[in-house]
């Protein structure tokens, strides 16, 4: 069984409210052995309380499978980018390192790399995985695509992402406002871009960056 | 099963047929890795059954070189006084490599076993009064009487060395391979 094509996930961190409901829900899950696989981040937790819900992008070629030495992580016809194989996985932490969006976790007592598999039980029978089906304000979204373009004309999914010179395409989608012209997210960049409600006070970053654009 | 092999995307953004061999024997998808071809199975099996061959053709080996190194020689150990009962004397046989022992379990009778215990060839040490022959590699324990593995890990009895007693002389005669 295999995930339905038209099903996707779409991820909107603006309207993610930190209500740790997914946190919560992702224990639940029967493919993630009681451990959360989700991670709710805060951007800046100093200055403001928004935060970011870090699920598995699925990329369309995982970094944590190309520097796996045991060949252990695999991703199913589906796309789905599966937990590391119990008896190939090595808990050596390449693949955590790796990531970069930091998505497998080790779990050091089982000797294994666990992570977030879109709930892979659930979607491979056609329902929402955990997280999205608790989200009250829908940051996680699980549907189609005339589905996200009905609800969120004001937004428009992206699934390419630049990390320095590498770029990574993912099954999963991020939102961003339809209005912009960004054609990827510059992720490298955005750590030097000021965030929301505080003041950067290095001049050498102010110069770099110019006058807000 | 036939499976569609997709394009794949690399970091290096080179195109499927620019990307190293490796890449196909390796591959990330689950159902490229799952499939065997016809050709990789019967190449292993291939290699499989010959290398069962050769070890055969060893084993042949090994007991032909062993049948033409023909019997035990004779071998003068010690005399009957020497040793009191009880008492235990370390002594080469058939080679000079070959530890053996050679045990007085009473005054009419005695023993003679390879040295190297049967489990992983740590030296046994007699111990006459327990009527045992003692490994402390890992506590194993054999029969002084016969040779049979009693307690710890070894399973097969310790080689046997026959005895022959010739005037007040004792000499060895050949050694008798243990059977379980």
């Amino acid at each position: 069984m295999a995930v339905p094509e038209a099903n996707e996930f779409f991820v909107d961190p603006s309207r993610c409210i930190g209500c740790n409901g997914c946190v919560q829900a992702c224990t639940e899950c029967d493919t993630h052995k009681g451990y959360s696989m989700i991670q709710l981040d805060y951007i800046d937790r100093a200055a403001s309380p928004q935060t970011v819900p870090v699920v598995c992008m699925h990329c369309e070629s995982p970094t944590c499978a190309e520097v796996c030495p045991a060949d252990a992580i695999k991703r199913s016809e589906d796309g789905v980018v599966q937990t590391a194989r119990k008896p190939r996985c090595i808990a050596c932490n390449n693949c955590v390192l790796a990531c970069p969006f930091g998505v497998p976790k080790m779990n050091t007592a089982m000797h294994l790399m666990m992570k977030c598999d879109m709930c892979y039980d659930r979607t491979s029978v056609g329902k929402k995985p955990m997280c999205a089906s608790v989200c009250p304000s829908q940051a996680l979204f699980f549907g189609t695509r005339d589905e996200i373009e009905r609800l969120r004309p004001q937004s428009r999914p992206l699934n390419t992402f630049k990390f320095g010179a590498q770029v990574i395409k993912t099954k999963v989608n991020m939102m961003v406002p339809a209005r912009s012209t960004v054609e990827h997210l510059d992720v490298v960049g955005a750590l030097y871009e000021p965030t929301v409600g505080n003041q950067l006070e290095d001049s050498l970053s102010l110069d770099e960056i110019g006058d807000g654009e | 099963m036939k499976v569609a092999s997709p394009e794949i995307v690399a970091p290096d953004n080179r195109t499927a047929e620019q990307q190293p061999h490796w890449r196909q024997e390796f591959p990330i998808d689950s159902p490229q890795d799952d499939y065997r071809s016809r050709r990789d199975f019967t190449k292993l099996m291939v290699i499989t059954s010959f290398a069962f061959f050769v070890g055969q053709a060893w084993i042949v080996l090994l007991s032909r070189l062993r049948r033409a190194r023909g019997e035990a020689p004779l071998q003068d150990i010690a005399s009957v006084d020497e040793l009191p009962v009880g008492g235990a004397k370390l002594f080469h046989y058939p080679g000079p490599g070959d530890a053996s022992l050679l045990v007085r379990v009473s005054a009419g009778q005695f023993v003679a076993y390879g040295q190297k215990c049967t489990h992983l060839s740590c030296p046994v040490i007699p111990k006459p009064q327990a009527q045992r022959l003692h490994c402390p590699c890992h506590e194993g324990s054999f029969d002084l009487r016969t040779g049979q593995p009693l307690a710890g890990p070894p399973r097969r009895p310790l080689p046997r060395i026959l005895l022959s007693v010739r005037g007040n002389r004792i000499y060895a005669t050949g050694v008798q391979q243990g059977v379980v």
